[in-house]
């Protein structure tokens, strides 16, 4: 079963085509996690998903219908989008921002309700952000201000949740706990997740379904990460010679990359080649 | 010290790829060889055009001074024309054109900014003001009593907007610079307006002036503005490496030994003496310093090495061509060259605008 | 009211009506400024109907408004210094408010309609009517209104369907703006001295020689378009954030875009028909109103308000300080605005390292 899918969707910005008929179907009530290399489309298939990039061909479908079809609001009620680009305005305090979220909630004249008061609170303390409510926006570190955007998101109270690189400028310790929050927003919480990773260990670790895109914007494999990401799969996608093995800690697979033959010798011999 | 890596600065867009058609830079250097050549061919044309025209073989050979060359018994008239007029006035053109490209090119790399253009300082509100004080106080009426005026003026706007951008403890950021200059420009203008709305008389004689033209400019003109054309071009072509450094960031630049604040201070000097030499000599010309620069980025990418002689030899054409359009198109009138510039300008950067991702500088 | 309350988490008071169902965040500060400003028109109306030429009493301009006034009186009041006033205020609101929605739209301080071409191609059609057509201030108010609109009109549509950037739009509007601007400076040398002159002085901006026509035009624009855009002001804060992220959020871009430009297009042309292209208010007001509330997001009421008292205060400068000489208003917008902006500059570098 399925509440989102992309149908035969042809993306691409301004005449250029990132993905020509990729279909992709997102299981409910699962953890999906979208990997490939640079510039394969991953986030232009998000953006297509949230419904903030049109597709040039074919449809998204939201719980039956053209996702199109609905008004803006109603789909940003059932599904919210932490996209990688996004611009704080200048001199806007944290609070502020996270309450942003609440807009798909919100009317002209009832801007802010206890509901409102009690989602930016509890995306706030999830995010661990909570003490920085009145700080300034501008005055925050790259990770700080990503954990503010995901509370943004968060507040958003979507049953479907996409992320894009939620990860990115997160010190290794934040990273474990933005992904950490993530499963326990989906084993807990019942939200069904998507973000796209670079990390394929993490991925394979968090996520309960994979989708793996290939160069050119097609989908090399989908599955549980057991069974799809293989060393063939990796050599594939990425053109990277590695190893696969079970992850000490959970068992889930590991990639382990190999080293070109002559950078192995040299480090045999203790010598590290500055010529690469 | 930390070294970033090329990719982790602000890589300027265009660079990488290199637009098509341009391979290195034997082909850009024939590319400029042909434009200059363009360039002479449009002077000859602009002599030979006008209420008179003269053909293109007599053009050149007056162009030496050489009379001989002239059949029947006008020929002292049009040897006359042609050597106190139309010759100073192509050139003045190519000079001016080639300097308000330049001016242009160097703000916008020194700014980070597509939309700056030389008239953001205030150099033309500032020679404005005082070419007002000049028609009205002191009674000037020739162009090139205008002159000096406007050349004063344009430089004391720019200090003031250096002064007001170096305010502070961190000093002179292209933003500040801008601002500093729209805030300069709106208190000239609100000045030269009221002077203007007093006294029709000088009114009468300045709205002549506040429209770029180069009717009437002659040998005398070209004498007085040309040392500061001169050192401005090339003073802008010895900075074309420090600019590239630059655009690639404060942090980045800094990184590879440049000396940001002195860059700035002397690229700010460059353009005041381009711009304000330029609007002193024509009036304001608007828009030719911001386009030409974008068309030429369009050619040869935004590496400065290229970019500032390319723009220097099409902004000269741009000019000259602008002003030979107007004194055709509606005889026996002429239409001035800021109109023409505008009018022939417009189409082409809104086209590039339209057809190109937008190149950052 | 049921009670204002302030919310830990998020800035500004909380104010609740009929039980909660309707409730409204309001930022102290922004209401403060609103007042302040307010009050600044208010007593620039009053300072503007009492003095002058013939001085009156608040008594003698409250009857004469009520139809008790003498011949003198009504002529004073009802013709000369009340149409005036009233398109002080409308002018200056509608541009503040044209200013401030184009600015956040094009996320550029310098996104506004005076910078991007919009007022001076109004001013281009009033050249033509004035120099070319011979016609009197009606129909140099049609000419401004035709063309404001049709550059607009011209920008945008030269902009759009490529990904409608701010930026893109914004280099347009320059480039149309400076072509303009020639033409406008070669009208100007193609006509006779006087006829210049009056055109130069339209050029300037000015709320003298108007009447009663321009008042109710202007007023039913206002009325039809300033709701529009109070009402979509929360879809403009979304924006500002990206086009993506608004997206995500549930505002439909393409459309709030076309409806917030429109407005915005709508209101600058329509004031400067009213009184020609009165200089910097709709670049100014917008920025002063959102320093003073220190809002992150653009503050559509408290810079109408600014932009109406700086108008009001800026004509009574002119007409009073400077009588019996003529001043047109615009040169008084220019420079305390062009004043203001440095002595802002000058104090905010002095204490910011940036």
């Amino acid at each position: 079963m399925t509440r989102l899918h992309a149908q035969d969707v042809t993306l691409g910005y301004e005449g250029r085509t990132v993905a020509r008929d990729l279909a992709v179907a997102i299981p409910d009530d699962s953890f999906t996690v979208i990997v490939g290399p640079n510039a394969c489309g991953k986030s232009t298939l998000l953006a297509a998903l949230a419904r903030v990039l049109a597709p040039t061909a074919g449809t998204v479908v939201l719980d039956g219908a053209s996702i199109a079809s609905y008004r803006s609001k109603e789909v940003a009620r059932r599904l919210g989008l932490l996209p990688q680009t996004a611009t704080a305005p200048g001199g806007i305090t944290v609070g502020d921002l996270v309450a942003r979220g609440r807009y798909p909630h919100q009317q002209l004249l009832k801007q802010w309700s206890d509901a409102d008061e009690a989602a930016v609170a509890e995306a706030m303390t999830l995010t661990n952000v909570a003490d920085l409510a009145p700080r300034l926006v501008d005055e925050l570190s790259g990770g700080q201000r990503q954990r503010v955007w995901l509370a943004m998101a968060l507040a958003q109270e979507t049953p479907i949740l996409l992320l894009d690189e939620p990860t990115t400028y997160l010190d290794i310790a934040h990273q474990v706990d933005v992904l950490e929050l993530c499963a326990r927003l989906h084993g807990d919480l019942g939200r069904t997740l998507v973000a796209v990773l670079h990390d394929l260990n993490q991925a394979a670790r968090y996520a309960t379904h994979l989708i793996a895109l290939g160069p050119g914007g097609v989908v090399a494999a989908e599955g549980p990460p057991a069974e799809v990401l293989t060393e063939e799969l990796v050599t594939d996608v990425y053109g990277l010679a590695c190893r696969v093995v079970p992850d000490p800690e959970t068992g889930t697979p590991m990639v382990v990359p190999r080293r070109p033959l002559r950078s192995r010798e040299a480090s045999a011999d203790g010598v590290v080649r500055a010529d690469g | 010290m930390v070294v970033d890596a090329p990719s982790s600065g602000q890589a300027p867009p265009g660079q990488r790829t290199g637009p098509p058609g341009v391979a290195g830079s034997a082909t850009r250097a024939v590319g400029l060889l042909a434009l200059v050549g363009i360039a002479l061919l449009v002077l000859l044309v602009s002599i030979g055009i006008g209420s008179r025209d003269i053909g293109l073989a007599q053009s050149w050979s007056l162009l030496w001074g050489d009379p001989g060359g002239m059949a029947g018994d006008t020929s002292g008239t049009e040897a006359a024309i042609v050597r106190d007029l139309r010759v100073p006035r192509g050139l003045l053109a190519l000079a001016v054109g080639a300097a308000l490209g330049v001016s242009g090119a160097v703000m916008q790399g020194l700014s980070r900014n597509p939309l700056a253009d030389p008239g953001l300082l205030g150099v033309n509100a500032g020679a404005s003001a005082l070419v007002v004080v000049a028609i009205g106080v002191f009674g000037v009426g020739t162009i090139t009593g205008y002159v000096w005026f406007g050349l004063v003026g344009a430089a004391l706007a720019m200090f003031v907007v250096h002064l007001l951008g170096a305010t502070g403890r961190s000093s002179g950021t292209p933003e500040r610079l801008v601002l500093a200059g729209s805030a300069v420009t709106a208190v000239l203008i609100a000045l030269v307006n009221a002077a203007l709305v007093l006294t029709p008389s000088t009114f009468d004689a300045f709205r002549f002036w506040n429209l770029g033209s180069l009717s009437g400019r002659r040998l005398d003109v070209l004498l007085t503005v040309a040392p500061f054309l001169a050192v401005g071009i090339v003073g802008a072509l010895a900075m074309a490496r420090a600019l590239d450094t630059l655009a690639l960031g404060d942090r980045a630049g800094q990184a590879l030994g440049l000396d940001v604040e002195r860059t700035r201070v002397l690229a700010g000097a460059v353009v005041t003496v381009l711009a304000g030499a330029a609007t002193a000599a024509v009036g304001p010309i608007a828009f030719l310093g911001l386009a030409v620069p974008h068309v030429v980025r369009g050619i040869v990418g935004p590496t400065h090495r290229w970019l500032l002689p390319y723009t220097a030899v099409l902004g000269a054409i741009v000019l000259l061509v602008a002003d030979v359009v107007g004194r055709v198109v509606a005889p026996p009138g002429e239409i001035q060259v800021g109109v023409t510039t505008a009018v022939l300008g417009v189409p082409v950067f809104v086209a590039l605008c339209r057809r190109r991702r937008l190149v950052g500088v | 009211m049921s009670g204002a309350t302030g919310p830990g988490l998020v800035t500004g008071r909380l104010v609740r009506l009929a039980g909660g169902r309707v409730s409204v965040r309001v930022g102290p500060r922004s209401v403060a400024v609103g007042a302040v400003a307010a009050a600044v028109v208010l007593v620039g109306a009053v300072v503007s109907m009492t003095t002058g030429e013939f001085p009156l009493t608040l008594a003698e301009v409250g009857e004469t408004l009520v139809g008790q006034g003498s011949r003198a009186t009504e002529f004073v009041v009802l013709t000369l210094r009340l149409p005036r006033l009233l398109l002080a205020i409308g002018v200056g609101a509608a541009l503040a408010v044209s200013g401030a929605v184009l600015q956040s739209l094009s996320r550029n301080v310098l996104g506004s309609p005076d910078v991007i071409g919009f007022t001076t191609g109004a001013s281009t059609g009033a050249l033509v009517a004035i120099i070319v057509l011979g016609a009197g201030t009606l129909g140099t108010s049609v000419g401004a209104l035709v063309g404001g609109l049709v550059t607009a009109l011209f920008v945008v549509a030269l902009a759009a369907g490529r990904g409608t950037q701010g930026l893109r739009m914004v280099l347009i509007g320059i480039g149309i703006g400076a072509a303009l601007l020639a033409v406008n400076s070669w009208l100007i040398t193609t006509a006779q001295l006087q006829t210049a002159v009056d055109a130069q002085a339209w050029l300037l901006g000015d709320l003298g020689n108007r009447g009663w026509p321009q008042v109710v035009a202007l007023g039913v624009v206002l009325v039809l378009l300033l709701p529009v855009l109070f009402g979509w002001a929360r879809r403009l804060a979304l924006l500002e954030l990206g086009d993506r992220p608004a997206g995500a959020l549930g505002v439909d871009v393409g459309r709030t875009r076309t409806v917030l430009l429109l407005g915005a297009v709508g209101l600058a042309a329509a004031s400067v028909a009213a009184a020609g292209p009165i200089p910097f208010l709709a670049l100014a007001a917008p920025q002063i109103a959102r320093s003073l509330t220190r809002a992150a997001t653009p503050v559509l009421l408290p810079s109408a308000l600014v932009g109406a008292a700086l108008l009001v205060v800026s004509d009574l400068a002119v007409t009073r300080l400077f009588a019996p000489v003529p001043l047109p208003v615009g040169i008084a917008t220019g420079l305390v605005g062009g004043l203001y902006l440095v002595a802002l500059l000058v104090r905010l570098w002095r204490g910011s390292p940036t």
